[in-house]
């Protein structure tokens, strides 16, 4: 059997390959991939923690983050759009009229 | 006692959050029917009304269903009426702004009562992941909410930016939660507390970190330094109305959770009173420094409101009923006299091609004297000087960390409340005192508006001479969950 | 009459909210009317109550009056309650007397000003918050008009807003009050953390349990308390608000910064004497500030020409003698000379007041002098009120400067030195205070003639109130005479109930019964009003009968024109090795001790701040990825620290 830990490395691994993502892409698609990323290594840690100690929780948990990072994906890419119409980019750094 | 894993499926628990919702369907559903759309702010307000009356109700009343994910407790019910407050009061203020600048859609309405029902749902349980979907319900709409403004360049930036740094401080605080259940096998709070001498012992490592991770995305949403630097920009760019919500009442949920959790769940780690110390500390003082040169109204109040986050944290790092419930009486007494600073900023960007900045306000108390005052009144609550409510927010913090012995934090915190009363008297000096550049343009008042200013007034005076009742309330809620 | 105690400060209330909130609506009569009146009914019933407890024997003269609870969170309890003892008996005689005189005053100085209404509506304010200052039965009530008392005060130096250097004053007033709040809160703090409680009554009886006599803590409790009361009190180092505080109205300079708010600090030390009598170190800290700052005020006020400001120095060098009083527990004598100075200052004040409206608003002495004949009842009470402040024997301020004088010499906690001090400021106060009043009155005419021809008496309204407090700065000292005079010293018979606790909390009964060295004491006395009389000769030989003299002699004859020249030459030695280095020094004490070191020491921390925040500002890059960069380093950091604990 694969051991617990295995899955964690995949889970922190991923995790941090996102993070890295959202710091350093700046295509806002590429972004939200990136979080999209992260939510889902949480996803595989939860699971992985679930099946280690025998208890279902964590499948059901995984359920309801899918629904929300759905939910989140539809407000992000809504407004992608709307700044793609507003501003004609999507590149991140673009948007700093608000500073300081 | 309660049952804390009570299978009842009772639904009079969830009787606001219920209310909310179904005004929010309801608005959605007739929202676009052409005759009815004008009704939407009157369904947004009987429903938040009626959760009102219901929250007012559960006090008192102590409980638990849903296999222990909903718990009701007067520390819940308590913040469940201080939410529906603050969004009748936004609700209030934000009608004629909204149609002055052609935002008055019905989503708006919606989008309020949901993301308060979000709230209720954070403050209603003691479950890590009935917390995180709280979270994500009251957020979601919010980044929808500072992006209202379709055409406007500020307002899609706000809410992108917003969308964006939310999003990264949920995969944290899911990432901890993770941690946190891979630790303990359970993500309730009680039982984290029972067992923790078997969790510390044995899987340390994941829950600490797990802890830590869930700091961060709660920390993200009051406004703790480092993470803070979204609250300038989305406070700035969304709508005026928006941006007072947004100023104290995720705030307050946010506070809600992190008293649960930490003062609460978490209290046997050690290490969390230095942690919230070097956050408090570090937060107040980022946030009143940064407040010092800021040339717009807004964002010098949202530097402000990481400020006050600052001066809340320093509760935590207390810990004990006496520093919980001064902390729950400051974030009352905050949403009062912030809400009221901006309603009349709200008043004033009722006026064509206004944007509250500073010299903006030149001229204003010679043409409005009452409502010049009222705003100096709110910035004098700011500062905390009697006898407005803002003094006593802060002396029952100070004093009750005196009284465990944090001095040093007590010296930082008055020396950040001398440094911030350098920016809140600023609008003072310019509203009162600066010769006006461009004549003043007169602000027309709304009934509404006037409620709302009323109201802050009122409380920001009342409890100023009279906190002893609010102290109570706040005790009695604190004591339903320590 | 007792019950009706809550009265006194809530009768000014109830005037502020009239005016305050008809401001604009009603005509001016009534504005006067509802402000004068508000007063002078508080101060009947100060009046009456004052009598009532006057009737009662001496050490049952205490009425505290809990009108309701006003906190209640653990053992922490605060009422909202006053207390009428002697001593703020005293304190609210003062505030409603003289607040009255002045409210009067300002009926006719202020009659041609479009603020009218406003100025009253602050002025019943700042009456409000100062009877609640002083009647207060705890330190957070107090606390509360300490802070209401300074927004007045805010409000009232800026009056004239449009003026930029007014509205700079008040803000300066502002600030530098607030370091001044910061020791006070803090100080409180400690008060009630270790006492657990607020309350004056408790404190007095608790404080010599809770507190180690002599330790660092009740040291550094009242040293912070001190702080507050160096700002409000406007003593080293924080007295440089007061003299530009002389931007706002002169009224409300008699009333706020010379004789009321500026003397809460002392009256705040006096409240909390038990604590300070506990630790020596502190009461030397006192004294040291109180007689330094005596001197260093009265050096600066020689070298002033704005008739406003030499009276604003001299009121800083008062105060100082106030301080020196208590630093050397000599409590009673730091309030009658509160009292006696609350009379005379007014009245200075208020005179020179009455000077400009006759000079059209010109402050500047050079450009007045020969006044005596235009405005004769405003020159006969000034100078009553320089021999009062000078030390004339027989005036009030003779009485109350010579018992401070006699306590630092002779008390337990004086010294010869702090004598030296007090004795050589009360010198230089008659010097400049002379000078002041030759170079007004006396001598040529030096204003135009567009001044000149608009020179006129003050109204009834105004000189009115000028001759009332003449004659209480000529008889307020004789309550308080002293012992060797052969009279009785009522005054500290009256205040003895209040300062006996202060004793017993060290147990040192034999304390304060100095020995009574009558012979030292005639001859400190005898010194102290010769010095006076030279000083007051000096001034009169510089700035009033010298020029003259010169100019008559030189037409008539040159043979003696030589003689004179002489003369003048000694004079010019005598100015150059004594006057022009005290007044060089006073320059230099201004110019950079003043303005470069201490105005430059609180606008450097503004600056650091400013400069801070602005470079603090650019982290702020409107990035999205700067942010979460942030964000991550946090975390990363977040998670490292639990990791290790």
């Amino acid at each position: 059997m694969v051991p617990i830990s295995a899955y964690l490395i995949v889970g922190v691994a991923l995790f941090a390959i996102g993070t890295v993502g959202v710091l350093i892409s700046r295509n806002l698609i590429v972004l939200l991939m990136s979080v999209e990323l992260m939510l889902n290594s949480a996803n595989l840690c939860l699971i992985a923690f679930s099946r280690s100690q025998n208890i279902m929780d964590g499948h059901a948990f995984v359920f309801l983050v899918l629904t929300i990072a759905a939910a989140e994906a539809a407000v992000g890419l809504a407004m992608v759009i709307t700044l793609y119409r507003n501003r004609e980019t999507i590149n991140i750094d673009r948007f700093n009229l608000l500073k300081w | 006692m309660i049952d804390y894993t009570s299978a009842s499926i009772d639904f009079a628990l969830l009787g606001p959050e219920i209310a909310l919702l179904a005004s929010a369907f309801l608005i959605l559903v007739t929202g676009y029917v052409k005759s009815l759309g004008k009704l939407s702010p009157g369904v947004a307000f009987v429903g938040l009304v009626i959760a009102l009356v219901l929250s007012l109700n559960q006090w008192g009343n102590q409980s638990s269903g849903f296999f222990g994910m909903v718990t009701c407790d007067d520390f819940g019910s308590a913040f469940k009426v201080i939410f529906t407050l603050i969004a009748i009061l936004t609700l209030l203020m934000a009608h004629r702004y909204l149609s002055h600048k052609s935002l008055n859609r019905p989503e708006f309405y919606a989008l309020l009562n949901i993301s308060t029902m979000g709230m209720m749902v954070m403050a209603n349980s003691t479950d890590l992941v009935v917390m995180f979907l709280g979270l994500e319900i009251m957020s979601l709409p919010l980044y929808v909410m500072a992006g209202m403004a379709r055409r406007s360049p500020e307002s899609n930036e706000a809410g992108i930016k917003y969308f964006v740094m939310g999003a990264f401080a949920s995969a944290f605080l899911l990432m901890g939660i993770a941690f946190v259940y891979g630790a303990s096998g359970t993500t309730d709070l009680r039982r984290l507390v029972t067992d923790y001498h078997y969790i510390v012992g044995n899987f340390k490592l994941y829950l600490y970190s797990g802890v830590a991770m869930i700091l961060v995305g709660f920390g993200f949403k009051v406004g703790a330094v480092p993470f803070h630097s979204w609250i300038p920009d989305v406070y700035e760019g969304a709508p005026t109305p928006v941006t007072a919500f947004f100023s104290v009442g995720p705030k307050a949920a946010g506070f809600a959770v992190l008293l649960r959790l930490f003062v609460f769940g978490f209290a046997y780690i050690g290490l969390l009173s230095d942690v919230f110390w070097v956050l408090a500390a570090l937060t107040m003082t980022v946030g009143n420094i940064m407040a010092l040169r800021q040339n717009n109204i807004k964002r010098m109040l949202a530097y402000s409101s990481i400020a006050h986050a600052g001066y809340i944290l320093i509760a935590f790092a207390v810990g004990g009923d006496s520093a919980v419930s001064a902390a729950m009486f400051y974030l009352v007494a905050y949403a009062l006299f912030n809400t009221g600073a901006f309603a009349v900023l709200v008043l004033l960007e009722t006026r064509t091609g206004c944007k509250s900045d500073f010299s903006e306000l030149s001229g204003f108390s010679r043409l409005h004297p009452y409502l010049s005052s009222v705003l100096a009144l709110f910035m004098f609550a700011l500062c905390g000087f009697p006898p407005t409510v803002g003094f006593f927010g802060k002396f029952y913090l100070f004093s009750a960390a005196i009284q465990s012995g944090f001095i040093w934090l007590v010296v930082i915190g008055v020396m950040n409340s001398f440094v911030s009363v350098y920016y809140y008297l600023r609008v003072i000096k310019v509203s009162f005192f600066d010769q006006p550049q461009q004549t003043f343009v007169p602000v027309t008042y709304s009934p509404a508006i006037i409620v709302v200013l009323l109201i802050t007034l009122a409380g920001t005076l009342g409890l100023g001479l009279f906190p002893q009742q609010l102290l109570d309330i706040s005790q009695s809620a604190i004591f339903a969950f320590l | 009459m007792t019950e009706y105690l809550y009265l006194i400060p809530i009768l000014p209330l109830v005037g502020f909210l009239i005016n305050g909130l008809l401001i604009g609506r009603i005509p001016r009569p009534v504005i006067t009317l509802i402000g004068c009146g508000s007063v002078a009914l508080s101060l009947a019933l100060s009046l009456s109550l004052f009598f009532e407890l006057k009737a009662l024997p001496a050490d049952s003269r205490m009425i505290e009056q809990v009108l309701f609870t006003w906190i209640v969170s653990g053992n922490f309890h605060v009422s909202m309650g006053f207390l009428l003892d002697p001593l703020s008996a005293v304190m609210i005689l003062v505030v409603t007397g003289v607040g009255f005189l002045i409210h009067v005053y300002s009926v006719g100085y202020m009659h041609k000003d479009p603020g009218y209404g406003r100025y009253f509506t602050y002025l019943n304010l700042f009456t409000f918050s100062m009877l609640t200052l002083v009647l207060a039965d705890n330190f957070l009530l107090m606390f509360v008009g300490w802070e209401g008392v300074g927004l007045c005060s805010y409000l009232l130096i800026g009056f004239w807003y449009h003026k930029k250097s007014a509205a700079d004053a008040g803000k300066k007033a502002f600030i530098v009050n607030r370091i001044g709040d910061f020791g006070f809160l803090i100080g409180m703090f400690i008060v009630f953390w270790q006492v657990g409680s607020l309350n004056f009554v408790d404190i007095n009886a608790m404080a010599p349990a809770a507190f180690i006599a002599g330790g660092s803590l009740i040291t550094i409790t009242c040293l912070l308390l001190f702080v507050g009361a160096t700002g409000k009190s406007a003593q080293i180092p924080l007295f440089v608000w007061l003299p530009d505080a002389m931007e706002g109205p002169t009224p409300v300079s008699a009333l706020i910064h010379a004789a009321t708010m500026v003397t809460a600090g002392v009256y705040m030390i006096v409240r909390s004497n038990v604590l300070y009598m506990m630790s020596p170190d502190a009461l030397f800290v006192v004294a040291v500030v109180g007689a330094l700052t005596a001197i260093f005020a009265a050096t600066i006020g020689l070298a002033q020409n704005d008739i406003k400001r030499v009276l604003a120095y001299s009121t800083v060098s008062q105060l100082g003698y106030m301080f020196l009083a208590c630093g050397v527990a000599a409590f009673t004598a730091g309030i009658f000379h509160l009292m006696t100075h609350a009379f005379f200052k007014a009245l200075l004040f208020l005179a020179s007041g009455s000077v400009l409206h006759a000079m059209s608003d010109e402050k500047d002495i050079r450009k007045m002098g020969g006044l005596k004949k235009y405005i004769p009842i405003t020159y006969w009470t000034f100078l009553i009120g320089t021999l009062a402040i000078t030390g004339i024997p027989g005036l009030s301020g003779f009485f109350s400067k010579d018992e401070i004088l006699w306590k630092a010499f002779s008390s337990d906690y004086g010294h010869p030195v702090f004598w030296v001090l007090g004795f050589v400021t009360a010198g230089l106060t008659a010097f400049y205070m002379f000078r002041l009043v030759y170079l007004t009155f006396h001598g040529p005419e030096r204003m135009d003639d567009e001044t000149k021809s608009h020179l006129h008496e003050s109204p009834k309204s105004m000189t009115v109130p000028l001759i009332i407090l003449a004659a209480l700065a000529i008889a307020g000292g004789w309550v308080g005479m002293p012992h060797i005079l052969g009279a009785t010293n009522y005054f500290e018979h009256w205040l003895e109930p209040v300062m006996a606790s202060g004793r017993n909390a060290v147990d040192t009964h034999a304390l304060m019964s100095t020995s009574s060295n009558a012979g030292m004491e005639w001859s400190l006395m005898v010194a102290s009003v010769g010095l006076v009389l030279i000083s007051i000769f000096v001034a009169r030989m510089f700035y009033n009968k010298k020029p003259e003299l010169a100019t008559a002699w030189q037409k008539k004859m040159s043979g003696l024109h030589k003689l004179l020249l002489n003369k003048y030459y000694i004079d010019e030695i005598y100015g150059a090795v004594i006057v022009r280095p005290t007044v060089y020094f006073s320059l230099f004490l201004w110019k950079v001790v003043d303005v470069v070191l201490i105005d430059g020491l609180i606008n450097g921390v503004a600056v650091v701040y400013n400069d801070l925040s602005e470079s603090l500002r650019q982290v702020q890059t409107g990035r999205v990825r700067t942010y979460a960069t942030w964000f991550a380093v946090g975390v990363v950091v977040l998670i490292a620290v639990f990791m290790r604990g």
